[in-house]
């Protein structure tokens, strides 16, 4: 089959590979009809994710239909048309039972990695390194899912494969930031980014009560997205002084909640975007933690800052005493899917969100390269390049 | 409380962790990233503080010090919390034809009657070259057991590895399942060779216990063991 696999810094390729096989008890293949690029790959392109090895087929946002199943796979069947959830749980563990599946202790295959960096190991997630379990990913035409039962969703009928597809990730990890966020009746929520994920929340902002949402980012294709698909109030932060402008905006008290959509790679202005690149390149710190930083500042005393942008490491110049004197609640961690999917193909069914506008270009697998640079380099107003295996 | 570290390693001990951890973390360096690599690595930079200062921590960890007494063989200890209840975990462990499902090294393990067992276990013939395998089997004894709390067992005499181990199975609080508490210990044969084996041997065989744990954890709450091996990837070698 085709697959686009990850070479390198900002290089991918699309390669002949075997197609997969089930290899354990509860697997099921999955014919892939639709997968996306999403945000969290860029830091796989631009090689801030170190347990990449060229070769690994990468892609995690995807629907397709069920072809084959293992033995233990009882609950789907072949033709079954399914949105797959980009975490993987096990179901079983402590944490599952929690539902905090993200957290699972059994469904990454090459535990050491997060073992070692962050003292327990996390879930596996498709494509995503061995860090997270050297899963192949779903940018190509077959993916074998392990606990298929557990992270394998039926789409209702009526709902379009497009309307589905981001149900998978962006749609559920946006929910979830904002649900992390505790927002109560009323309140202002920031969501810092406008891509995917950031449009998701903000829908869910107010889906859970929001009274003003306010989106923030570079991009003025993007903030017009905000503005009209998710009725959101728009700042750009190449313009204005976000802090100043935050603070006007909700008279001087600050918003209640602040949700960092960005994550690892923020960008910014002035001094801090040069400090905060000369320690990246030098490796004194992973990440680039601008839009947290710019979050804490942000938030009013006693608000909630919730983090669903994706870090990975060690942040420099976290400015701990705001957070703790204004008495901050931090909440954060990669989405638990399986928690949220069944209310979210819901919505979708009842058309009160349709996130297929994010689908800004359908590309074949063979156009790996260009989907990504498209996406990465922001052109053609591209939200999400989404690979059509069939077609 | 002592604040410095002591001299626990034997002089031999001493030059032989400096020439095989340089050759290890050398060996580490030079190959692809992985966490096997990694892990040489690491260990090979290990051995060589080891040896330059004859102070070893697992040494100091399991009271071992060979610095100035005979070896005893070594024993690593290792614990995991299972999500299932106490009965079904120990009963699994108990079926000691189950034990290879989770043992990476463990071929196969009959039950002769309620008490003795016949093992055959393939292990590296090297720590560098894991893929070449040699056989080796032995009888073993339950020597203690418990119902639902403990199992112990050793080796018969004349085994070509010498091993003993106990489980221990004890309620989690708050209803998180089973603490499964895992105690083996070996004892290689004496000589020049045994305690090169040992001090190389040793963390190896720390992270493989641990590795048989999680495994035995991973079947009993997925019922299965993820992996990724056979899967597809654009690898020109076909490596999954």
């Amino acid at each position: 089959m085709k697959a686009i696999c990850w070479e390198g810094i900002n290089k991918v390729s699309t390669e002949r590979v075997p197609d997969p096989t089930i290899l354990n008890p509860r697997d099921a293949i999955v014919r892939v009809l639709l997968s996306s690029v999403c945000g969290s790959d860029l830091h796989l392109l631009g090689g801030y994710i170190p347990a990449m090895r060229e070769g690994d087929i990468i892609g995690h946002e995807f629907m397709g239909e069920i072809i084959e199943v293992g033995p233990e796979v009882k609950k789907l069947k072949k033709g079954d048309r399914v949105v797959v959830c980009s975490v993987l749980s096990c179901g079983g563990c402590e944490f599952c039972q929690r539902e905090e599946y993200s957290l699972c202790d059994n469904s990454n295959a090459e535990p050491e990695w997060t073992e070692k960096a962050y003292g327990y190991p996390v879930a596996g997630i498709f494509g995503y390194s061995h860090a997270l379990g050297g899963y192949a990913g779903s940018h190509a035409e077959y993916t074998r899912i392990p606990f298929a039962e557990n992270t394998c969703f039926k789409i209702p009928e009526g709902v379009s494969n497009e309307s589905a597809l981001f149900t998978s990730d962006a749609f559920p990890t946006g929910y979830m930031a904002a649900d992390f966020a505790g927002i109560q009746p009323g309140d202002t929520v920031v969501v810092w980014g406008c891509g995917g994920v950031g449009l998701m929340a903000m829908h869910s902002a107010w889906l859970l009560g929001a009274g003003r949402v306010i989106a923030i980012d570079q991009y003025p294709y993007r903030l017009e997205q905000a503005r009209t698909r998710a009725n959101a109030e728009v700042l750009n932060f190449r313009e204005v002084d976000v802090l100043q402008a935050l603070k006007e905006m909700t008279g001087g008290r600050g918003p209640d909640r602040c949700i960092d959509c960005v994550g690892m790679e923020a960008d910014s202005t002035g001094i801090e975007k040069l400090y905060d690149y000369a320690k990246q390149y030098a490796r004194l710190q992973n990440d680039r933690p601008a839009v947290l930083r710019q979050a804490i500042m942000a938030c009013r005393k006693g608000g909630t800052v919730s983090v669903i942008g994706v870090y990975g490491g060690f942040i420099d110049k976290f400015p701990m005493g705001a957070a703790m004197n204004k008495g901050l609640t931090f909440r954060m961690g990669q989405q638990f899917g399986q928690k949220y999917i069944p209310t979210l193909l819901d919505i979708v069914a009842r058309g009160e969100v349709d996130p297929a506008y994010l689908l800004t270009h359908k590309l074949s697998l063979d156009m790996g390269q260009e989907g990504y640079m498209m996406f990465k380099e922001k052109t053609d107003k591209n939200m999400r390049s989404v690979f059509a295996p069939a077609g | 409380m002592e604040t410095k570290h002591k001299t626990n390693v034997t002089t031999t001990g001493r030059v032989i962790s400096v020439l095989g951890g340089a050759a290890l973390a050398y060996y580490g360096w030079n190959r692809k990233a992985s966490p096997l690599s990694k892990s040489l690595t690491t260990f090979g930079a290990y051995l060589i503080f080891r040896g330059a200062s004859g102070y070893c921590a697992f040494n100091d960890a399991l009271h071992i010090d060979k610095g100035h007494s005979d070896n005893k063989g070594f024993e690593v200890k290792s614990s995991v919390t299972i999500l299932k209840p106490r009965e079904e975990v120990y009963q699994f462990w108990r079926q000691l034809e189950n034990l290879p499902k989770f043992m990476d090294y463990l071929e196969e393990v009959r039950e002769a009657d309620g008490k003795r067992s016949h093992w055959v276990a393939k292990i590296p013939k090297n720590i560098i070259n894991k893929e070449a395998l040699s056989t080796v089997e032995w009888d073993a004894e339950i020597i203690h057991q418990e119902e639902n709390s403990r199992i112990a067992w050793r080796s018969l005499p004349a085994s070509e590895i010498e091993n003993s181990g106990e489980v221990r199975f004890t309620d989690a609080p708050a209803n998180r399942g089973t603490v499964v508490q895992a105690t083996i210990s070996y004892h290689p044969p004496l000589g020049l060779a045994g305690e090169l084996a040992a001090g190389l041997l040793n963390p190896a065989f720390r992270e493989l216990v641990k590795q048989d744990l999680r495994r035995f954890k991973r079947l009993l709450e997925a019922g299965e063991i993820p992996t990724i091996i056979g899967q597809p990837s654009g690898r020109k070698n076909g490596k999954y």
